[in-house]
């Protein structure tokens, strides 16, 4: 193993690496809940409130059917959002932390 | 932008195919012949059928509500041919991918060569078994909006994919799920756990999928259930043993490509029926007298008596089909987090070179899924209104014979030849569907006892690239042998239980181990152990004692009711009138059922448990051992690497290194 040798704990507390990963940690676990919450609330709802799934929005398409075509379009819509922050945000601190880093 | 360039890959393989079998007649002709050949032998009565079908077909569309009795039959010319032009182009890259494959690197990861797009089409490939294609716009087309609510778990369950695991495992791992978990912990006790863990997994996806196989060719074509899986199997240990990932890989794209065309094609010919608009669409849905009458029927199961538009309207409600919320809530956990803790799902990580490769392959791969799955939609209600649910029962009681029959009534709408042929095509992309899965699924299982099990705990690492890729070769021949065989002795099974088992599993084992050991530095090797083997034992156990099982006295207690409802329709006849055939089979079969006695396999008169799936238990379980194993033992040495581990996976440094090593 004749890597070349980091010394991970001094990257680790690099105020760049701090800086990411804080900023990493908040928006993936946030989203992730946001989007199980989102997703459940159909299976649950579709169980325990069938009257609310029923209501008619636009001629005979209900509620119900609106509510998980729009479960697609959310979790597209959590991935390009995702896509736009890490290559603006996670991705340039990345490179920056390598510059300092002189690797 | 990338329909385009799959056009050309697809172009480009086709003219590579035509070239290596101008090249090598012998060696492309060995694994095609197979099927071709054994299909005249056994199925001379089929074919005349066909031509018979092909008569009365044309006469019997115009009324097509009228006659509910249905027939799916093949062309068996065309379909072979389709057939053959898969396994020809299947294999064209199979011979320039073998001709790559020289090392470890390029065997299990296509040495980190395919680009994001490119990935993003294998894993919709890899993932998109015949299930969601035949099985979820069968469940619409018979259940409507269940059918529908079904399908959206399978892609929320990317988000997870693409959160949590594709960047972190891009960063930090090599090959398989025990580069990843090994990384600060006791390499072998934990390389050895986790490659059972996936054999485990990827054994019981493999079972469902070959039976599925064996079934739907002896369906489609005739072919004998032995047969097919043969066939089946020997293209898939090819695919593997010669062209490792890139072939794989290239199957998983080329399918992918073909089951969106098909999808595309059907979506636009039932919007075209309805004038394009949507409003139409779903008002011709509710106003047709067979849905109503369909809906009648399954409302009263509950008692509820429904006709006309009410019957129409629910159809598009919840509750026709899912009616145990809990067993939704835990099936849709198992997706949510198992997916990401599939071995045959993650490994697909390692083929990039880059973590936004990663990021950019899973997001290219939702728009694909996501789409496939809004496109069922139009082919399971179009299904309904087109073939009515009692023709599509007729033909298969699960309705997983919808698309197929759909694809041949609107060809045959425009051009009888045309309904040949886009059956031929939509079968064809049945079994290329078919391949894709299983190939990866074999190369997953491989992986990980070649990779972690012979080179890593027995070999100690010490084996050059040769031996590795030797050993590779051999273990996925064996794997895919031990599948075929598995795909014969199951053939009676029940194994329908078996892909949502998987799930479970990689939820409740693999993932939870995979989320501590890249995010939680107290993590180590005891977490690992504990939680694998609780989470999986959990979810096997609880399946072992839930309502998936035989119970016979079950069956009895209900087959008593179908007797007595059936003898009371019986006494309710006027005089002189008997049962329909039908009936009269229905009331033998509970008679004989009616006296079944004994215990389930693990000799149970009735469920323990009262869920199918067992998620909601044994993911918390998973994650619990894990937790607990990890706090009883700590290890200083794991909490100092946590440091590594946790740079590597946000920002790649040192990355480069695992990919050349």
């Amino acid at each position: 193993m004749a890597e070349k040798k980091y010394d991970w704990s001094a990257i680790a507390k690099n105020p760049k690496f701090v800086e990411l990963h804080h900023k990493k940690t908040a928006f993936l676990f946030g989203w992730w809940i946001f989007s199980c919450v989102y997703y459940f609330l159909l299976p649950i709802g579709a169980a325990y409130t069938p009257g609310i799934f029923k209501v008619k929005i636009i001629g005979v398409v209900n509620f119900g059917y609106v509510f998980a075509l729009s479960q697609f379009f959310v979790s597209w819509g959590i991935a390009l959002y995702y896509a736009h922050v890490a290559n603006k945000d996670f991705d340039r601190l990345t490179r920056e932390l390598i510059d300092e880093l002189h690797l | 932008m990338t329909m385009k360039k799959i056009i050309i890959a697809a172009t480009l393989a086709l003219s590579v195919a035509a070239a290596a079998f101008a090249e090598e007649p012998s060696k492309a002709a060995a694994p095609g012949s197979a099927p071709a050949l054994s299909a005249p032998a056994g199925q001379a009565a089929p074919v005349v059928a066909t031509a018979q079908a092909q008569t009365t077909a044309p006469a019997a569309a115009p009324a097509p509500s009228s006659g509910q009795k249905r027939e799916l039959k093949t062309n068996k010319v065309i379909t072979l041919s389709m057939f053959s032009v898969i396994i020809a182009l299947t294999l064209g890259v199979v011979i320039w991918a073998a001709k790559q494959t020289k090392t470890a690197s390029d065997f299990y990861a296509a040495g980190g060569g395919i680009t994001g797009t490119q990935n993003g089409w294998a894993i919709a490939g890899d993932y998109m078994s015949a299930a969601s294609f035949l099985g979820i716009s069968g469940l619409i087309s018979l259940y409507g909006y269940d059918g529908f609510m079904y399908s959206v778990g399978w892609l929320v369950a990317y988000i997870t994919v693409l959160l949590i695991v594709a960047e972190p495992c891009r960063n930090a791992g090599k090959y398989t799920l025990g580069d990843i978990l090994s990384f600060r912990t006791s390499p072998k006790p934990v390389r050895a756990i986790a490659a059972i863990s996936t054999v485990a997994v990827s054994t019981f996806y493999l079972t469902a999928q070959m039976v599925g196989a064996g079934k739907l060719m002896a369906l489609l074509i005739g072919i004998p259930y032995k047969t097919s899986i043969i066939g089946v199997g020997v293209l898939m240990v090819g695919y593997v043993v010669f062209g490792g990932m890139v072939a794989t890989t290239w199957v998983q794209i080329i399918k992918a490509g073909l089951l969106m065309s098909g999808a595309f094609l059907l979506s636009f010919l039932v919007m075209a029926k309805a004038g394009f608009n949507p409003l139409y669409f779903f008002e011709t849905i509710v106003n047709s007298p067979d849905i109503q009458s369909h809906v009648s029927i399954l409302a009263l199961k509950d008692g509820i008596i429904l006709s006309g538009v009410d019957a129409g309207q629910r159809f598009l409600e919840p509750g026709l089909y899912l009616r145990n919320p809990l067993d939704q809530i835990s099936l849709g956990m198992a997706l949510v987090l198992g997916t990401a803790g599939m071995p045959h799902i993650l490994m697909r990580f390692f083929t990039v070179p880059t973590a936004q490769a990663a990021r950019k392959s899973v997001i290219i791969a939702m728009f694909i899924i996501g789409g496939f799955y809004v496109l069922t939609t139009l082919l399971g209600f179009g299904a309904a209104i087109n073939l009515t649910p009692q023709g599509i029962i007729s033909v298969d009681p699960g309705g997983n014979m919808a698309t197929l029959m759909l694809s041949q009534q609107l060809g045959a709408d425009i051009s009888p030849i045309l309904g040949d042929l886009f059956l031929a095509f939509l079968c064809a992309v049945a079994f290329a569907t078919i391949l894709a899965v299983v190939s990866g699924l074999v190369l997953a299982a491989s992986a990980a006892i070649a990779h972690d099990i012979y080179v890593n705990v027995i070999k100690d690492g010490h084996a050059d690239q040769h031996e590795q890729v030797k050993a590779a070769r051999i273990t996925s021949f064996v794997v895919g042998a031990c599948g075929i065989v598995i795909g014969i002795a199951a053939e009676k099974q029940n194994v329908a239980h078996l892909v949502a088992l998987a799930f479970a599993v990689a939820a409740s084992g693999n993932l939870p181990v995979v989320v501590l050991s890249l995010f939680w530095r107290k993590f180590n090797t005891a977490g690992v152990i504990s939680g694998l083997v609780v989470g999986t034992i959990a979810s096997i156990g609880l399946v072992m004692v839930s309502p998936n099982m035989t119970y016979p006295t079950v069956v009895a207690a209900g087959a008593k009711k179908v007797v007595i409802a059936l003898e009371k329709k019986q006494a309710a006849l006027p005089a002189g009138e008997t049962l329909t055939e039908k009936d009269s089979k229905a009331l033998a079969k509970a008679k004989t059922d009616s006296t079944l006695t004994g215990t389930s396999m693990m000799g149970l008169e009735k469920p323990l448990f009262t869920l199918k799936n067992p998620g909601i238990v044994s993911i918390p379980l998973g994650f619990m051992a894990a937790i607990l194993g990890c706090l009883a033992f700590p290890s200083r040495r794991s909490e100092e690497m946590f440091d590594e581990v946790y740079v590597r996976q946000n920002t790649g440094i040192g990355m480069a290194k695992a990919v050349d090593h």
